[in-house]
C-alpha cells in the first residue's frame, strides 16, 4: 500500500507507470485528498459517501473494483480494505483514453487490459471464472433500481443470456465436470 | 363439356400473365391515358361548351337521353394524381423485375430517366407536362420521407457522433456557400461578358441553394449500398441538419436582394436568426412529440386510430414550423425522435406494424414521384444554357466539397476517439449528393429579382444530374474497390444489451468518483430524469416502471416467437448465431467433454420461454399472436400452463445449478480470454 505522495517529483514516477500526464495526476490527487478527507488512504465508506454514486445500480461492484488486488498488479489475489493514491491511480488508468500513435499490438494489449478489468468486476469470488450465479447477480443489480421485479425475472434473463453465449462461442467454452 | 378453343385461349392468357412481359403491357396500358389525359383536358372543355350550346338551342326540341357521357373534368385532378402515383409505383416494380439492372444503376437514376421519357412523350403529344411545383414538393412530397427518416433514426450512433454531424452540417455548409459564391463572383468579375453580369448577392444565393446535401438523394443512394453505420449516420445526419442553415441563408439573401452593402448588424441578426430557426424548429417538434405521446397514453380503448395520431401530429409539427419560417425538417425529426419511445410503449403491436409500413410506403412513393417529376421538369423547364456557368459551378461544387471534408476532418479528428480515415473522408466527400430540394428552392426564386433565374435552374439541374448519375453509379464499385466496411447484419443479442448497460453505468460511476462531469454523466442523468418523471406522465400506468432491459428482452423474445411461427417450427434457434456443427467439432478435441444434446437444448429453451411468459404476463401485456384466436380459450389454458411452467422453471434452476444432477450440472463457463477479444459484439471496444 502506498504512502501519501506529497512530493510532486514522485508524480513523475507515477506518470510513467500509469500513463497519465502530470496535470491529470495533479487533478486526481486533489480529488483523492477530497475523498479521503486529508488522510493517506481511502476506505470503502469514503467512496460510498459520494452522492452521485449512490444512485448507480452497480455501485457496489464499482467500489469493489477499486479494492480488488487483481486490478493493481498482474497476479494479485483477493481484496484489500484500504488503498493509497498509487492504487487509486492504477485503477483509474484503465479508463484513460489511448494515446495517439499506438501500434496495433499496443491497442490489442490495451483492449485486453480493459476486458480483464470488466471480467474481474463480474467475477466476484476471484476464482477466474464467471459462473451462472455471478451473471445472475449482475442482471439483478441492473434491474434492482426498478423495484418490485424479483429474482424470477433476473433469473430468466440471465439464463437466456448464458444460453446465448453457449450457442455462439462453444468452441472456446469448457463445460467443467464438478 | 369443355370448348377446346376456350381452353386454348385461357391457357394462352395464363401463360402470358405468368410471363414478365405482361407486366410491361400493363404499364403501357396506363401510360397512354396519362398522355391522353393531359391532352384531352382541353378537348373535354370544348365538349362541355358544345353540349351547353346545343342544350340551350334545343330547349324546345327534345334531345335523346345520353347513355354514355364523358365527364372527365369532374374527376380530372384526383384521376391524374392517382395515375401518376400508379405509374411511379409500376416503374419502381419494373426495375426490380429487370434482372441485373438495379444492382448497377441506382433507382433514382432510372426514375429520372423515366421522368425524362414521360415528359418528352407528353411534350410530343402537344401539351405542357406538369412541373415539380414547389408547394406540392415541400408540403406533400417531402414530409413523408423526412418523417420516415426521423422516426427510424438510429439514436445511439446519431447522438454519439452529434458533434461531428453538426460540424459538417453547419460549418461545412457555410464553407461551401461562401467558397462557391465567392469564387463565382471572382470569376464573374474576371470575365463579365460570358457569365452574364452576376452580382455578389446572386452568386451567394445560387451557392446557398446548391451547397446543401440533399436527404432524399442521399437516402436513395446510400440505402442500396449498405455501408457501415458510422458513415451512413454521418452523411445522413448532415443532410438532415443542414436544412436550418439553408433556410436561413436563402431567406437572408432573398431579403437583401436590393441592397449593396451588408453591415455587421445584418450578420449578427443572421446568426441570431439561425439559432432561432434551428432551436425553434426543434422546440416545435418536441412539443408535438410530447403531445402525441400523451395522446397515445389514452388510446387503449380505440386502437384503430393510433397510427393516425402519429401521422397527424408529425405533419402538424412540420406545418407549424413552416408557418413561422422555422426549419420544418428539424421539427419533423425532433417530433419523431421524441415521440417514438413513449408511443411504442403505449400502442399495440398491430398499430406499431401499421405505422412502420405506412411510413415506408409513403416515403417510397414520395421518393419515386420526386425523381420522376425531376425528370419531367427537366424536359419542361425554361432553360437558358450557358456552358461556362454550368461547368464552373459543377467543378466548384466538387472542389469545395472535397476541400471542406478534408479540412473539417483534420479539425474533428483532434476531438474524436474513433478517427475518420482517408477512405471515410472519400466516401463523405463523395456522398454529398444534391437533389430535388435544391431544384425547388431555385424554382421559388422570383424572376424579377433574379433575371438569370433560368440559367440558375439549368445549372442546378445539371449539378443534380451529375451528382445523382455520376456519383450515384460510381459509388457502388468504389465502395467495393476501397473495401469500405459494410453494414454488419448483427442480430440483437441480450448479452450485448446487458453489457452495454453495465458499461454505461460503470463509466458514469467512474465519472462520479472522479468528480468530473463527462458526457456519460449527463447521459446518465438524462436517463434517470426520463425514467422518474417523463415516463410516468407519458406511458400507460403498468408499463411506465418497466426497466429497459426487460422491455428489450421481451421484444426480442416476441420477435423470435413470431419468426419461429412463420418458419413453422424447430428450424430456427434462439437469439444468436446458430450452428450445431460448431457444437460438435472443437469441443470434443479440447477436453473430451460431452456436448449438450438436442433434447436438452430444446428443454432449456422451453424453460427459458416459460420464464418469460410468466414475467410477461405480470407486467407487459403484449398479446402474442396466436394461431387460434380465441381469447377466452387462451386465458383458461394459460392457467393450466401456469402450473406446468412453475414446475418446469424449478427444474431449470435445478439443472443449471444443482450439484446432484448428473454429469453436467455445474454450468461453469470458463471464458478463455481469446474468446472475449475475438468476439465482435463486446462493447468494451467502444472505449477505445
Amino acid at each position: 500500500m502506498g504512502a501519501l505522495i506529497s512530493v510532486p517529483g514522485e508524480f513523475q514516477h507515477l506518470a510513467e507507470k500509469t500513463g497519465f500526464s502530470l496535470e491529470q495526476i495533479g487533478i486526481l490527487h486533489r480529488r483523492f485528498q477530497q475523498l479521503s478527507h486529508g488522510e493517506t488512504t481511502i476506505r470503502r465508506e469514503n467512496l460510498r459517501s459520494i452522492p452521485d454514486l449512490s444512485c448507480n445500480p452497480i455501485r457496489s461492484q464499482i467500489i469493489q473494483a477499486f479494492f480488488d488486488k487483481r486490478n493493481f498488479q498482474q497476479d494479485g489475489e483477493g481484496s484489500v480494505q484500504e488503498i493509497g493514491f498509487e492504487e487509486f491511480l492504477t485503477v483509474m488508468s484503465h479508463f484513460r483514453p489511448p494515446g495517439r500513435n499506438l501500434t496495433p499490438e499496443e491497442m490489442e494489449g490495451l483492449r485486453r487490459e480493459k476486458l480483464r478489468f470488466l471480467f474481474n468486476m463480474h467475477d466476484t469470488d476471484n476464482d477466474g471464472t464467471i459462473t451462472l450465479e455471478e451473471y445472475r447477480h449482475v442482471v439483478e443489480e441492473l434491474l434492482s433500481r426498478s423495484g418490485a421485479l424479483g429474482k424470477e425475472t433476473a433469473k430468466g434473463i440471465a439464463d437466456a443470456a448464458m444460453l446465448e453465449v453457449a450457442s455462439i462461442s462453444v468452441g472456446h467454452m469448457v463445460w467443467a465436470h464438478s | 363439356m369443355t370448348c377446346p378453343v376456350l381452353t386454348r385461349v385461357i391457357g394462352g392468357i395464363r401463360g402470358c400473365i405468368r410471363c414478365r412481359w405482361s407486366f410491361w403491357l400493363l404499364l403501357f396500358i396506363f401510360l397512354f391515358p396519362l398522355i391522353l389525359g393531359e391532352t384531352s383536358a382541353q378537348g373535354d372543355h370544348n365538349l362541355q361548351t358544345g353540349t351547353d350550346g346545343t342544350s340551350i338551342n334545343s330547349n324546345h326540341t327534345k334531345r335523346s337521353f345520353p347513355v354514355l357521357h364523358l365527364r372527365y373534368k369532374y374527376v380530372q385532378l384526383p384521376f391524374e394524381i392517382s395515375l401518376w402515383i400508379l405509374l411511379a409505383s409500376l416503374m419502381k416494380l419494373g426495375f426490380h423485375l429487370l434482372p441485373g439492372l438495379s444492382s448497377v444503376v441506382p433507382e433514382s437514376c432510372l426514375l429520372i430517366v423515366v421522368g425524362l421519357l414521360v415528359g418528352g412523350l407528353i411534350k410530343v403529344g402537344g401539351d405542357k407536362p406538369p412541373m415539380l411545383d414547389s408547394e406540392l414538393f415541400f408540403l406533400c412530397l417531402l414530409p413523408p420521407i423526412i418523417l420516415d427518416a426521423g422516426y427510424f433514426l438510429p439514436i445511439r450512433p446519431f447522438t454519439e457522433n452529434i458533434g461531428t454531424i453538426l460540424m459538417f452540417a453547419v460549418v461545412g455548409t457555410l464553407w461551401n456557400v461562401f467558397f462557391i459564391g465567392g469564387m463565382l463572383y471572382g470569376l464573374a468579375q474576371l470575365d463579365a461578358s460570358r457569365l452574364g453580369g452576376l452580382d455578389l448577392l446572386a452568386c451567394l444565393i445560387f451557392s446557398s441553394i446548391v451547397s446543401a446535401v440533399d436527404p432524399v438523394a442521399v437516402l436513395a443512394v446510400f440505402e442500396e449500398i449498405k455501408i457501415n453505420e458510422l458513415l451512413h449516420v454521418l452523411v445522413f445526419g448532415e443532410s438532415l441538419l443542414n436544412d436550418a442553415v439553408t433556410v436561413v441563408l436563402y431567406h437572408l439573401f432573398e431579403e437583401y436582394v436590393g441592397m449593396t452593402s451588408v453591415s455587421a448588424l445584418d450578420v449578427f441578426l443572421a446568426v441570431i436568426c439561425f439559432l432561432v430557426v434551428s432551436l425553434g424548429g426543434v422546440l416545435v417538434g418536441t412539443t408535438y412529440g410530447i403531445l402525441a405521446a400523451l395522446t397515445s397514453r389514452f388510446t387503449a380503448t380505440l386502437r384503430v386510430i393510433e397510427p393516425l395520431f402519429v401521422f397527424v401530429y408529425s405533419y402538424m409539427a412540420y406545418l407549424s414550423a413552416e408557418v413561422f419560417n422555422l426549419s420544418g425538417i428539424m421539427s419533423l425529426i425532433a417530433c419523431g425522435v421524441v415521440m417514438r419511445p413513449y408511443v411504442e410503449a403505449n400502442i399495440s403491436h398491430k398499430s406499431f406494424i401499421t405505422i412502420k409500413y405506412f411510413l415506408k410506403m409513403w416515403s417510397s412513393v414520395s421518393e419515386t414521384l420526386i425523381f420522376i417529376f425531376l425528370g419531367v421538369s427537366t424536359v419542361v423547364g425554361p432553360h437558358s444554357w450557358n456552358l461556362t456557368f454550368v461547368t464552373i459551378s459543377v467543378v466548384l461544387c466538387l472542389i469545395s466539397r472535397v476541400l471542406g471534408v478534408i479540412g473539417l476532418t483534420y479539425i474533428i479528428n483532434k476531438f474524436r476517439v474513433v478517427k475518420l480515415t482517408a477512405t471515410d473522408q472519400f466516401i463523405l466527400a463523395f456522398g454529398g449528393l444534391r437533389g430535388a430540394i435544391a431544384f425547388s428552392l431555385g424554382y421559388l426564386l422570383k424572376q424579377e429579382h433574379f433575371p438569370m433565374k433560368n440559367m440558375f435552374l439549368t445549372s442546378i439541374i445539371v449539378i443534380i444530374f451529375f451528382t445523382v448519375f455520376v456519383q450515384g453509379i460510381t459509388i457502388r464499385p468504389l465502395v467495393d474497390l476501397l473495401a469500405v466496411k459494410r453494414k454488419q447484419e448483427s442480430k440483437q443479442s441480450i448479452n450485448e444489451e446487458i453489457h452495454t448497460q453495465v458499461m454505461g453505468n460503470l463509466l458514469a460511476g467512474i465519472d462520479s468518483v472522479c468528480g468530473c462531469y463527462g458526457h456519460h454523466h449527463w447521459k446518465y442523468k438524462l436517463c434517470r430524469f426520463n425514467k422518474r418523471y417523463v415516463k410516468r406522465c407519458l406511458i400507460v400506468e403498468e408499463r411506465s416502471r418497466e426497466p429497459q432491459l426487460l422491455a428489450f428482452y421481451n421484444k426480442m423474445e416476441l420477435r423470435q416467437a413470431i419468426e419461429m411461427m412463420e418458419t413453422g417450427g424447430e428450424t430456427k434457434q434462439l437469439p444468436a448465431v446458430p450452428s450445431t456443427e460448431s457444437l460438435q467439432s472443437p469441443a470434443s478435441e479440447q477436453t473430451g467433454v460431452p456436448q449438450i444434446s438436442r433434447e436438452l437444448e430444446a428443454e432449456i429453451r422451453r424453460i427459458v420461454r416459460g420464464n418469460l411468459k410468466k414475467t410477461g404476463q405480470k407486467l407487459y401485456p403484449y398479446r402474442r399472436p396466436t394461431l387460434v384466436g380465441n381469447p377466452f380459450e387462451d386465458d383458461f389454458q394459460d392457467q393450466l400452463r401456469e402450473k406446468q411452467r412453475a414446475k418446469v422453471g424449478r427444474r431449470m434452476s435445478a439443472f443449471l445449478t444443482d450439484q446432484d444432477f448428473p454429469s453436467r450440472t455445474i454450468a461453469r463457463i470458463s471464458v478463455v480470454p481469446q474468446a472475449h477479444s475475438s468476439r465482435p459484439t463486446i462493447p468494451a471496444t467502444q472505449k477505445d
